[in-house]
């Protein structure tokens, strides 16, 4: 594989990373909390998703019909019932809770599925490639996960500045009291927004089944990336969070294409380089959301 | 009306006979390999390590406002501190657990300018990624054994009573040790600015006190501890692997102990180290249940008993085992010595 082969692939990963990231952006926009576990709730819908599979022989990718419907009801719940209640007062509590929930579910999930490496098949389309020149190909599915993601951002992006709920989401962030006041449900919007959060993880967590295997202890992990993507793009920046997925993904690549042990702690490297040099990340943008 | 007098009071009754029953618990833990079997002292090894790292924890946590998910970083350059000095630079592996503890407050220094920048949330994953970052370079070099790990030679050819009685000594004294320096801390001037900014950091900041220097202070004597943890916990366990020494489960348990014995007190990681204990000791047999037990109790306590148990129980009763508080307190007469109107005897730093 030449040089270019690598950085290509590198890209295309970014769009994935993109995916993970604006979920974990959107609620720390929308009510300032990080989600722990937000890497350990898209291994949950991988394992959801295996079981779909298994059960009604689906494609993995129809099987998202289900399982991202889920995972928003999950974020749903968990926000209205557990996290509304942890936004008063110290705000340590949601950051504790959150890594509850992480270290819960890991191990829930090796107790109930073994600490067994799972993959999920989507057939032809994961190994059908376009080749482009002599010796550099594009596979057909890291283009749809790219196209997935700048569907998401847009869509994301229409949805907070267009649409009246969105408007809410922003206020949200901006003023919690004088939303209140002009008659918006917060602990609604807070639920819904988790609902969204998850729903795009979902999907991310899916689509990272196919392309690579997981098993129970992989969420710290895809966490740690979801942080890095959005900490170099800049907070609160969703074009800046593709450009951050983009920059760790050809770290990673680079890395490992030097030495195969290499390629995540490349793009640790990366990440502190960047917090070293330009804390607020290269994109980064002054209002909250 | 008879004039006032206000005096601070740092020390009660009860505080001063709970010091002396620490002081006789202290004792007959020392002799405990005098008078039992191997694995007593084996078993409480675990105990008091566990004691240890969770009173370092909740120094960041519970007093400095820090949420950290990465000491087990600390605690990974221990174990390797400890193989480190011991087994290649050649010193006593007793006095390498000393070393491995400087070590890693040495790397934390530079580790706090980078994660410092982050805030919250943020800030703890920043210090999960600098654990991630220490354990990927660990396993990736030949020279400290790769993924696999090492075993630490020359602890394992010590003979055995000798090991066995100073790593139970070694834990003890770095289990006693974290209490009282945190106890000191607390009671010192960057004990008092600490917990103001724990409270209300801009109100502090405003007041002219070094944030910065304040956490920065937490956050090494945290590492140190630590790493003289992680040393103890694997001249015990004699084997190191990147994968186990920097596991995250190590900043779980911290985490709990002290989320479930009450955050931001002495006596709660005590309390909760106990409790970790004994159901570790308990489900063993159960795989990671314990640890999905304890993960369900520290949510629900953080959601609805924030105060966790030793804050719920001094609500009800006002107690306090290691006051580091100062309580101002008001009398009617002036007692011999006391310090004129409005004027503290000590003074409120």
């Amino acid at each position: 594989m030449t040089v270019l082969n690598v950085v290509v692939q590198g890209l295309l990963l970014g769009g994935l990373y993109a995916l993970y990231a604006v979920g974990l952006s959107l609620i720390f926009g929308v009510m300032r909390i990080v989600n722990l576990a937000h890497g350990d709730f898209s291994i949950l819908a991988a394992f959801i998703a295996l079981l779909v599979v298994d059960a009604f022989r689906l494609n993995p990718l129809v099987s998202l019909l289900a399982v991202v419907p889920v995972m928003f009801l999950v974020g749903f719940v968990l926000q209205r019932a557990i996290l509304n209640l942890t936004l008063s007062g110290d705000e340590m509590r949601p950051i504790l809770v959150t890594f509850g929930l992480s270290i819960i579910m890991q191990n829930a999930l090796l107790e109930t599925f073994t600490a067994d490496s799972q993959g999920l098949d989507a057939g032809f389309i994961e190994n059908s490639s376009i080749t482009l020149t002599g010796d550099l190909a594009v596979g057909w599915f890291p283009l749809v996960i790219m196209g997935t993601a700048i569907v998401v951002i847009t869509g994301l992006n229409f949805f907070l500045t267009r649409t009246q709920l969105g408007r809410a989401f922003r206020a949200a962030s901006d003023d919690q009291e004088a939303v209140r006041l002009m008659g918006v449900n917060n602990q609604r919007v807070y639920a819904l927004a988790m609902g969204i959060s998850l729903a795009i993880v979902a999907l991310a967590g899916v689509i990272m089944g196919i392309r690579t295997t997981f098993d129970p202890t992989s969420g710290p992990l895809r966490l740690i990336f979801a942080y890095e993507t959005v900490i170099i793009g800049g907070l609160g920046s969703s074009w800046g969070t593709l450009l951050g997925g983009m920059i760790l993904g050809v770290s990673q690549a680079l890395g490992a294409y030097a030495s195969p042990g290499w390629g995540v702690l490349a793009g640790h490297l990366v990440f502190l380089a960047v917090l070293a040099l330009r804390p607020q990340g290269l994109l980064p943008k002054t209002a909250n959301l | 009306m008879s004039e006032k007098r206000f005096d601070v009071i740092r020390a009660t009754g009860g505080s001063r006979l709970a010091l002396g029953f620490a002081a006789l618990v202290v004792v007959v833990l020392a002799t405990v390999p005098l008078w039992t079997d191997q694995s007593t002292p084996r078993t409480l090894v675990t105990l008091l390590t566990l004691i240890a790292i969770s009173q370092m924890w909740n120094l960041l946590g519970g007093y400095a406002g820090l949420v950290s998910v990465g000491q087990q970083g600390y605690l990974g350059i221990g174990a390797y501190g400890l193989w480190l000095f011991a087994d290649r630079l050649g010193v006593h592996p007793f006095l390498a657990v000393a070393l491995a503890a400087v070590l890693a407050g040495l790397i934390s220094i530079p580790t706090a300018g980078l994660v410092f920048r982050l805030h919250g949330g943020y800030f703890a994953i920043g210090t999960w990624v600098t654990a991630e970052v220490f354990r990927l370079i660990v396993a990736n070099v030949r020279q400290t054994g790769g993924g696999s790990g090492v075993t630490i030679t020359s602890v394992a050819q010590m003979e055995t009573g000798t090991r066995m009685m100073g790593t139970y000594w070694l834990a003890l004294l770095v289990a006693v040790g974290t209490v009282v320096a945190v106890y000191l801390l607390l009671r010192s001037r960057l004990g008092l600015a600490l917990m103001a900014i724990r409270d209300n950091e801009p109100a502090v900041e405003s007041l002219g006190i070094n944030v910065f220097r304040a956490k920065l202070w937490a956050y090494i004597i945290s590492a140190v501890g630590m790493g003289a943890a992680g040393a103890v916990i694997y001249l015990n366990l004699l084997r190191v692997q990147p994968s186990a020494a920097f596991s995250i489960n190590w900043t779980a348990i911290m985490i709990f102990a002290v989320v479930i014995g009450g955050m931001g007190t002495i006596e709660g990681p005590i309390i909760g180290a106990l409790i970790f204990f004994t159901l570790q000791e308990t489900m063993a047999q159960y795989g990671s249940w314990y640890l999905i037990t304890l993960g369900v109790i520290a949510v629900v306590v953080t959601v609805w008993f924030p105060g966790g148990i030793w804050g719920t129980l001094t609500k009800r009763w006002p107690i306090s085992l290691f006051p580091v508080r100062r309580i101002l307190r008001m009398s009617g007469r002036p007692g011999p010595g006391a310090a004129p109107l409005g004027e503290p005897q000590e003074s409120v730093e």
